[in-house]
């Protein structure tokens, strides 16, 4: 999973189109769980609130300018092999293209891969284990020279098997079959990777350990983009990336300013999915969000880069005026925000018991601390509506509004044996505010019924590797409810689920899986699934494996992320891309 | 004198050393005590999905599977003999001061410092000289006037400017005079001196300004109070009555004396402030030593906060000396203590 904004998690078309035509902003009120309240796009010729969610807004080809990106933190990487950023996914196409893409489109077209440095998608071996793509010819580097099948497999080797490049995923590493490969920094002859052969230099050929069917989804990631072997500057080759995007990088001072100006070697005919309309973009980073906001209101910058949409202080002065909320978007975010039941905690072993906080739990009151509708739909599956294979249903209906079923709890209570409820304990990272009160809210809907939870703050940093990550430490520390979000790093059901619901997953340290769900069933669908190469019966399967899981009772939903972004009147050519929950960077461009 | 100088010298010294020590031991040593793991410090260094592999080569690589002795001792001599560092194909040389380098972005410690603090030196100067013109002026007049409107008008804008926080009255000024009236450049807008010295300039006065406000309300109270405190006195007195001007008795006999006690808390602000000011350079987005020590404590960046520390410290220690010494001119009784 992504750290901030994970790769959106891609809608299938009509999860896409029922959200979009839902939603609507009801004020007040909590949404409805099994409707949502979702964006709506209104056909008006002005642009309206949520319009970049359907449509280009502003659309204009006009070149020139400065686009200017700011952000509260720095990335953990500028280096297209070494980020697990979301917006990084999204904005390091600007300068580097990986074999595959998304469709440069809001809505459902956006969600379709399309080839991007390769020539088409990848072919897959009868058994499902050899993938081969073939790279178009005479697409160049920024210093000119011509990039080879050679560099896409150093690419993938240094970011996935050197102990200095951490930050990335290590899908390639764990799907590859490279036993024994020690990365490109210990062992310089890269014939000895064995698991990607180049047999000439424009075809590359990936081998796997197993069928995967989706392997065309982890080739889309920045990781595939090419290197250079000979320009590998391992932690620093962030300063100095070799751009094969339409845009190269001018200069980076870390944590303070980034800047790309146009790459002369890019050519628009090989890029479907790029413009090159600025003459110049620039990043500050380390600035502070709420001087962001009033920044990106008055005009003075373009883009938060980060995509995770104004603070709360700006989105009440949003909301009070037509006018500026007429140039805002409300797109879901990757993220599911819920509750994990650990199934190895009494009582929480007893499914009963499960299902009475499913009931009891007031669901508007866990939905406002993200902000209301806003900030998020209430949620009643493990998969968010722009995930493919979402399914909506809901097991645990909790009253018409809502707001808790006091009955239906107290008899799934009587169930388990404890009629007058019980004690335990809701583990929350205390540094994150809203997560605290989504808690607190927690703990007085438990309450009554009778269930008395005590809240144990811990800190995020060590989150999941010493906390709640730790299924030892949850069983001493007696830890039955613990509060997290979760987001996929490609848009299918698979890359959403696996990681958080496969038994075979559970770690001693750095657990997903926090329920410790183990069921055979879930496991064995998961396998069936990512070995199945039609896609709508993929997508069928994976939306058995969430309702499976919710049958558990293990996972309660708070809400499907959502959040405000902000398009100012200077910026052109602006949408929501669905696979990145964002606008889409490459597209931008600036009045003159 | 020179023995009292070379004393003090080395009693500096070794307070760096004491607080070089205090840090390592509050960020590597508790955590260990509370049962923190190498592996466990380690994780917060690497991507999220980290296999246990990733996880170990990120303890070996930063040493934190060391003794705590051996990792101090290493901290040390990086400061004295330089350290490197894998990049992976190949290694970075940190020469001495080497204070380590980061464990978020991998960028040496010792350059980040250097290339923080002229931002922060603008700031810190720019707004001392504010407050410090200000804050005696206004408290100088409030004396003077005491007991009338001006001096009640005064003293209450000084409790209002000790009263609010900088983070509420810079996002203020930055709404109005930034965003509203577009008088000056927002935040994120400082620019070096030499790169562009009227954006310098400009980007700074509302920076100045809203520290200075702080420091200004404490010096005027501070000025009030001793300025009423001499004005009382019989050598004051004897002036007047010798025939002297009433402006001459102010700024030659009155000011002067309350301006000892002023310049000493000054010198000790000033050094304090050269250590980083965090809330202000936070709050208008300025690059400097404050903001990176904040952003490096929210990411556990505990060799960026150990540089910060130490270089805090060696300007407070600094400005401990001069004042020191300084006193020991004044007055020699001090040297003999």
């Amino acid at each position: 999973m992504r750290k901030t904004n994970a790769l959106a998690l891609a809608a299938l078309g009509t999860a896409l189109a029922m959200s979009l035509a839902a939603c609507g902003g009801t004020a007040g009120g909590g949404g409805d769980k099994t409707t949502g309240t979702g964006n709506t796009g209104t056909g008006a010729s002005a642009a309206k609130h949520n319009d970049g969610y359907t449509k280009v807004v502003n659309a204009n080809d006009a070149k020139g300018g400065t686009l200017k990106f700011a952000y509260s933190d720095e990335p953990d990487s500028m280096d297209p092999g070494n980020t697990y950023y979301a917006f990084n996914w999204n904005f390091t196409r600007l300068y580097a293209r990986p074999l595959l893409t998304y469709t440069a489109a809001p809505g459902e077209e956006g969600l379709k891969l399309v080839p991007d440095l390769a020539e088409g998608l990848g072919e897959a071996s009868e058994d499902g284990k050899t993938w081969t793509y073939k790279i178009k010819k005479g697409i160049k580097y920024d210093d000119g020279t011509e990039v080879k099948a050679a560099d896409v497999k150093y690419a993938i080797a240094r970011s996935n098997f050197s102990e200095e490049l951490t930050d990335g995923p290590k899908y390639f590493a764990e799907y590859l079959d490279a036993e024994g490969y020690k990365g490109p920094y210990k062992d310089k002859n890269l014939d000895n990777f064995k698991a990607i052969e180049t047999p000439d230099d424009y075809t590359i050929v990936f081998k796997l350990k197993a069928p995967f069917s989706e392997f065309d989804f982890l080739v889309a990631n920045p990781q595939s983009a090419p290197v250079p072997q000979a320009k590998d500057t391992g932690l620093e080759y962030e300063k100095t990336v070799a751009s094969t995007g339409p845009y190269k990088i001018e200069s980076y001072e870390v944590g303070k300013q980034f800047n790309l100006v146009k790459n002369e070697h890019w050519d628009q005919a090989t890029d479907t999915t790029r413009k090159q309309l600025p003459d110049r973009i620039e990043v500050q980073m380390k600035q502070s969000a709420e001087d962001i906001d009033q920044r990106l209101l008055a005009g003075q910058i373009h883009v938060d880069l980060g995509g995770t949409g104004v603070q709360t202080a700006a989105r009440a002065k949003i909301v009070g005026d037509a006018k500026l909320k007429d140039s805002t978007d409300n797109p879901y975010t990757p993220f599911n925000r819920y509750a994990m039941m650990s199934t190895k905690v009494a009582p929480f072993d007893n499914i009963e018991c499960r299902k009475a906080v499913q009931y009891a739990t007031d669901q508007v009151a866990t939905q406002a601390p993200w902000g209301g509708p806003l900030g998020g739909d209430i949620g009643s599956t493990l998969m968010t509506p722009t995930t493919v294979g979402y399914q909506q249903y809901d097991l645990f209906p909790n009253g018409a509004d809502n707001k808790g079923d006091v009955a239906k709890a107290k008899e799934a209570l009587a169930a388990c044996g404890k009629a007058d409820g019980f004690e335990t304990n809701i583990a929350v990272r205390g540094d994150r505010t809203k997560e605290v009160q989504v808690a607190e809210a927690l703990q007085a809907s438990l309450d009554k019924v009778g269930i008395k939870a005590s809240i144990k703050k811990y800190p995020s940093g060590d989150w999941s590797a010493q906390y709640a990550g730790k299924p030892d430490f949850v069983h001493k520390n007696n830890l039955g409810i613990m509060i997290a979000g979760w987001g996929a790093d490609w848009p299918s059901g698979f890359g959403f689920l696996s990681q958080i619901v496969d038994g075979r997953f559970i770690k001693a340290s750095g657990n997903y899986n926090m329920m410790e769900l183990n069921d055979p069933a879930v496991n064995e669908l998961l396998d069936k699934g990512i070995q199945t190469t039609d896609a709508t019966e993929r997508n069928k399967i994976w939306g058995e494996v969430d309702k499976k899981v919710m049958e558990s009772a293990a996972f309660l939903p708070f809400v499907y992320e959502k959040t405000l972004l902000f398009r100012p009147e200077s910026l052109t050519n602006v949408y929501v891309h669905p696979a990145y929950g964002m606008y889409d960077y490459t597209w931008l461009g600036v009045k003159q | 004198m020179v023995a009292f100088i070379v004393r003090r010298v080395i009693a500096a010294v070794l307070m760096l050393v004491i607080v070089s020590v205090a840090t390592f031991a509050i960020f590597f040593l508790i955590p260990r005590a509370l049962g923190q793991t190498p592996e466990g410090m380690a994780s917060r260094y690497v991507g999220r999905d980290a296999t246990p592999e990733a996880i170990q080569g990120a303890v070996k690589r930063l040493h934190l599977d060391d003794p705590l002795i051996v990792q101090y001792g290493r901290f040390a001599k990086g400061i004295v003999a330089g350290q490197d560092y894998s990049l992976g194909p190949r290694k970075a040389e940190c020469p001495a001061p080497c204070f380590g380098f980061s464990f978020n972005n991998n960028q040496p410690v010792w350059p980040t410092l250097l290339d923080r603090l002229p931002a922060t030196m603008s700031l810190a100067l720019g707004a001392a000289v504010v407050w410090l013109v200000a804050g005696v002026s206004i408290g100088v007049i409030s004396a003077l006037k005491r007991g009338t409107a001006v001096d009640r008008a005064a003293m209450t804008v000084a409790l209002a400017g000790v009263s609010l926080p900088i983070y509420f009255t810079g996002l203020v000024s930055l709404s109005v005079f930034a965003y509203t009236l577009g008088i000056f450049p927002g935040g994120g807008s400082y620019t070096g001196l030499t790169e562009d010295p009227v954006m310098w300039f400009q980007a700074l006065v509302l920076p100045w300004v809203t520290l200075a406000f702080l420091y200004a309300a404490l010096y005027a109270r501070l000025t009030r109070a001793g300025m009423l405190e001499t004005m009382g006195e019989d050598y004051i007195r004897t002036a007047r009555a010798k025939g002297l001007k009433e402006r001459t008795v102010v700024t030659k006999h009155a000011l002067r004396a309350t301006l000892t006690p002023i310049l000493t808390i000054f010198g000790l602000d000033l050094g304090l402030l050269l250590g980083g000011a965090v809330l202000t350079e936070s709050t208008f987005s300025i690059p400097g030593i404050g903001k990176l020590v904040i952003d490096a404590i929210r990411g556990n960046d505990l060799p960026v906060v150990l540089g910060v520390t130490l270089f805090a410290a060696f300007f407070i220690v600094l400005a401990n000396l001069i004042v020191d010494i300084l006193y020991a001119v004044v007055d020699p009784r001090v040297r003999l203590s």
